[in-house]
């Protein structure tokens, strides 16, 4: 990469939300008592909006650049510089983030404008949007930092946004315990991160390059080749540590269980934080640095396995699911998992591109959710759903495409995307092909459960008007009518964003319609110069980014190549398409024409298969029995070790030394005292004796002088 | 009969033995003051017999005249003492000064 441009407006990107969010914050109690939510809402979305417009100008800059030209720095300040460390405040675009930055302020954006119609009747309106704006800086610092310490900075500043937005409705106990449940699962991926990123950092000091800043990181990555740690090879220890930490930011096993817990917060921030970017951010990570996975093939390996486990995983318990938001939550787990199957296989262009594809049906199908709650009153268990399309049809008919894009269906977004990473899991050098058929597989259960969660929603006919569950205790009974009777479609602003998302998730795909197809690949060419290096295999490559250029020219004819090369591109893509096709017949057949009873599944061998799916294969109670209650027994006979036998110690030393002490003070009192005591009485007694000299007659004394001088004279005749 | 050194030592030890006598029978303050004269003045006579008989030169005599000054200032510190304790005790009779007894 040559030296890059400097400009002064990408701090903006970060710091009009974060300005935003101090308004809102600190002043924003004041403000919506004087003047109402409007204000509010301005405060909170002009923010996002600036944001938005400097990342397409920073894309439009790019776009004017040459491809190895593309780089534009910010430098903001000095931060820390002690020893070898130096790490400052600056921030960076290249293609891989410019991406990034629109689809955060992007669709981020959007989700701020459906908020304002979703949470309307809120009272602590200012804070939902104070952390909301907070969210997007600390995101975008994700993002934009250009060293590994500011991307950790963001990495945690999300992890906290995630925490105080899934629990925002703290005053029910089970919110602000899935807020923290999220929070601690995170910071245990996190602890991952931190090992990774010093193991690096101590690599690079080692062979005279100690530093954070990724761009440095990038050139010099290539010598840590043969370095070891404890005899482990340094790079796959650092990847696969920086991998937990991606585990748990982007919910995969074993670090995923907080995600379906945290739809307790409310569904436009399931739809910006656990769907479109939160979650994204351990891709991105994996992307950004990919050069250094691609030379820990040990850790690809890992990583594909446990994108792809997980991905099946997820999608089994998402079958069972009753509630419109874990089917979600478990899908965007199912979906996370495909973006780092990609990224295992060195496909790292294709995961990036479904985690863009992924952010917009993803967020469309959550918002939708979420017009369905609001339309009904904060009901969310789909038994009470059904024949809402003829109520909501806008809800309905964006629903429906960005459920076509997630079962990948041509020629909606989803399916160029996940059939990338599926075509990628064969042919690719590190894939396999059980992983490949896996995935297929997994792909086939998503279109059922997708499609059945649209059948049990929108088709058939309307099962509610027991009044609302869920959240809603301050409706109290009345609703309209008695509880949910007539819904109706939701305001424009919360459909709005719903019609953008549906046409993103239409039209989307054709950025990156693959050679086989007769397309140009334009968004993995766009992504080529920073992802590039990684697809090429390790020990070559000493100029790093001048071959990049050369690559660049190789990929094109490489997909020009694929046409002629390999029909086999073209057979898998029509298996998955009629897989995608078997998974949708299956969920009609038995929700809408109900022509297969779904009992005959749940109660097959004893409800037993049933059960265990839809209780998450009891994942969350082998966690509390094992982790927490584990840790919890272990404080307590820790306590129970200090109390008795640390502070039995202390108490019988102080037991002794007050034994000892009152045998000192007998042994003073009696026999130290009593001696003094004795010659005290002595002298007295003498004193007693020898006071009688004094008789005060003078005679006495006289008489005394002179048998004294008698003495006196006569002695000497003694 | 000649007068030798041993009849003025013997009148000494007379006037010696009488100044005794006085100093520890007195009631009188002045009296035993006179007594202390007396023991003064017999110590002169040795002196002054010891000169005139021992053979030692006229030291003795020298030191008498020393003794004579003394018991002087003597006496004087001595009525001082007296004049005191007339003062405080309003007599002069050695018996009213018990006060010091122990």
């Amino acid at each position: 990469m040559s030296d890059p441009i400097e400009v002064g407006y990408l701090r903006w990107i970060i710091l009009a939300p974060l300005i935003g969010a101090a308004i809102n914050g600190l002043l924003g109690a004041r403000i919506q008592k004087a003047a109402g939510k409007t204000p509010i809402a301005v405060i909170a979305c002009l923010p996002v909006l600036v944001s938005f417009v400097l990342s397409v100008v920073a894309f439009g800059q790019l776009l004017g650049l040459a491809p190895e030209q593309r780089f534009l720095l910010d430098s903001l300040s000095r931060w820390i510089h002690i020893g070898n460390l130096n790490v400052d405040f600056a921030f960076w675009v290249d293609p891989l983030s410019a991406v990034m930055i629109l689809v955060v302020t992007g669709i981020g954006g959007l989700i701020h404008l459906y908020s304002v119609g979703y949470m309307h009747e809120e009272p602590s309106f200012w804070r939902f949007f104070a952390y909301l704006n907070l969210f997007m800086a600390a995101m975008l610092t994700l993002v934009l930092g250009d060293s590994l310490l500011t991307l950790f900075v963001g990495w945690e500043g999300v992890g906290l946004c995630s925490y105080a937005l899934i629990g925002f409705w703290y005053k029910d106990i089970a919110n602000a315990t899935a807020g923290s449940k999220a929070f601690i699962v995170n910071r245990i991926g996190d602890f991952g991160f931190v090992v990774g990123m010093f193991a690096l950092f101590w690599g690079l000091a080692e062979i005279g390059h100690g530093t954070l800043v990724v761009r440095e990181i990038q050139q010099h990555a290539h010598l840590l080749q043969d370095k070891t740690f404890w005899g482990f090879a340094l790079p796959t220890f650092v990847t696969l540590m920086l991998f937990v930490g991606a585990t748990g930011k982007s919910a995969q096993i074993p670090l995923y269980v907080w995600l379906p817990d945290a739809m307790a917060g409310p569904t436009p921030v399931s739809a910006l934080i656990h769907a479109a970017t939160m979650v994204t951010a351990g891709v991105y990570m994996i992307g950004r640095l990919s050069f250094l996975f691609a030379m820990a093939p040990v850790t690809l390996g890992v990583i594909a396995t446990i994108g792809i486990l997980t991905a099946f995983f997820a999608a089994t318990v998402g079958v069972a699911q009753n509630d419109i938001k874990k089917v979600l939550a478990y899908s965007t787990v199912s979906q996370l998992g495909f973006m780092f199957v990609a990224m295992g296989v060195g496909a790292y262009a294709a995961g990036i591109f479904h985690l863009f594809t992924h952010a917009f049906f993803k967020a469309c199908l959550f918002l939708g959710s979420g017009s369905v709650i609001h339309a009904l009153h904060h009901e969310q268990d789909m038994r009470h759903m059904g024949g809402l399309k003829k109520y909501m049809p806008i809800t309905f008919w964006t629903f429906l495409i960005s459920t076509l894009a997630i079962a990948g269906m041509p020629p909606f977004a989803g399916f160029f995307s996940k059939d990338e990473i599926l075509w990628k899991a064969w042919s690719s050098p590190y894939g396999a092909g059980w992983i490949w058929a896996l995935g297929s597989l997994t792909a086939g259960i998503t279109a059922f459960y997708m499609f059945r969660q649209v059948f049990m929603v929108f088709f058939g006919e309307y099962r509610g008007g027991h009044g609302g569950h869920g959240h809603d205790d301050a409706h109290g009974g009345h609703g309209k009518g008695h509880g949910a009777h007539h819904p109706h479609e939701s305001p424009a602003i919360m459909t709005g964003p719903l019609v953008v998302l549906a046409l993103g998730a239409v039209l989307v795909g054709f950025l990156n319609v693959p050679g086989a197809l007769g397309g140009n690949h334009a968004f993995e060419t766009w992504l080529a110069p920073v992802l590039e290096p990684g697809h090429a295999a390790p020990a070559q490559d000493a100029h790093g980014a001048h071959g990049a250029v050369a690559k660049l020219e190789h990929a094109a004819e490489e997909t020009l190549h694929h046409v002629a090369h390999d029909p086999f591109e073209y057979i898998l893509m029509g298996v998955s398409v009629l897989i995608a096709l078997g998974g949708i017949l299956l969920a009609w057949l038995v929700y809408l024409r109900k022509s297969i009873d779904p009992a005959r599944f749940s109660e097959a061998w004893a409800g037993v298969p049933y059960r265990t799916v839809l209780e998450k294969y009891y994942v969350d109670e082998i966690y509390q029995a094992v982790f927490v209650n584990g840790t919890l027994a272990l404080s307590r006979f820790l306590a129970a070790f200090d109390r008795i036998v640390v502070d039995g110690l202390v108490n019988g030393v102080a037991m002794v030394t007050r034994w000892i002490s009152a045998a000192e003070g007998a042994f003073d009192r009696y026999v130290v005292d009593g001696f003094v005591n004795l010659v005290g009485s002595t002298t007295m007694w003498i004193g007693a004796r020898a006071r009688q000299v004094q008789t005060g007659h003078i005679y006495s004394y006289l008489y005394a002088i002179v048998i004294g001088v008698v003495v006196i004279m006569f002695a000497r005749l003694l | 009969m000649e007068i030798g050194l041993h009849h003025f030592l013997v009148v000494g030890l007379v006037v010696f033995l009488c100044g005794v006598f006085t100093v520890l029978t007195r009631r009188n303050a002045i009296g035993i003051l006179m007594g202390v004269e007396l023991i003064l003045n017999s110590a002169n006579i040795n002196y002054i017999a010891f000169s005139r008989y021992g053979g030692g030169g006229y030291d003795g005599q020298v030191f008498s005249v020393f003794v004579i000054m003394l018991a002087a200032a003597e006496a004087a510190i001595g009525l001082a003492i007296v004049l005191g304790i007339y003062r405080q005790f309003e007599t002069i009779d050695v018996e009213a000064t018990d006060t010091l007894r122990g």
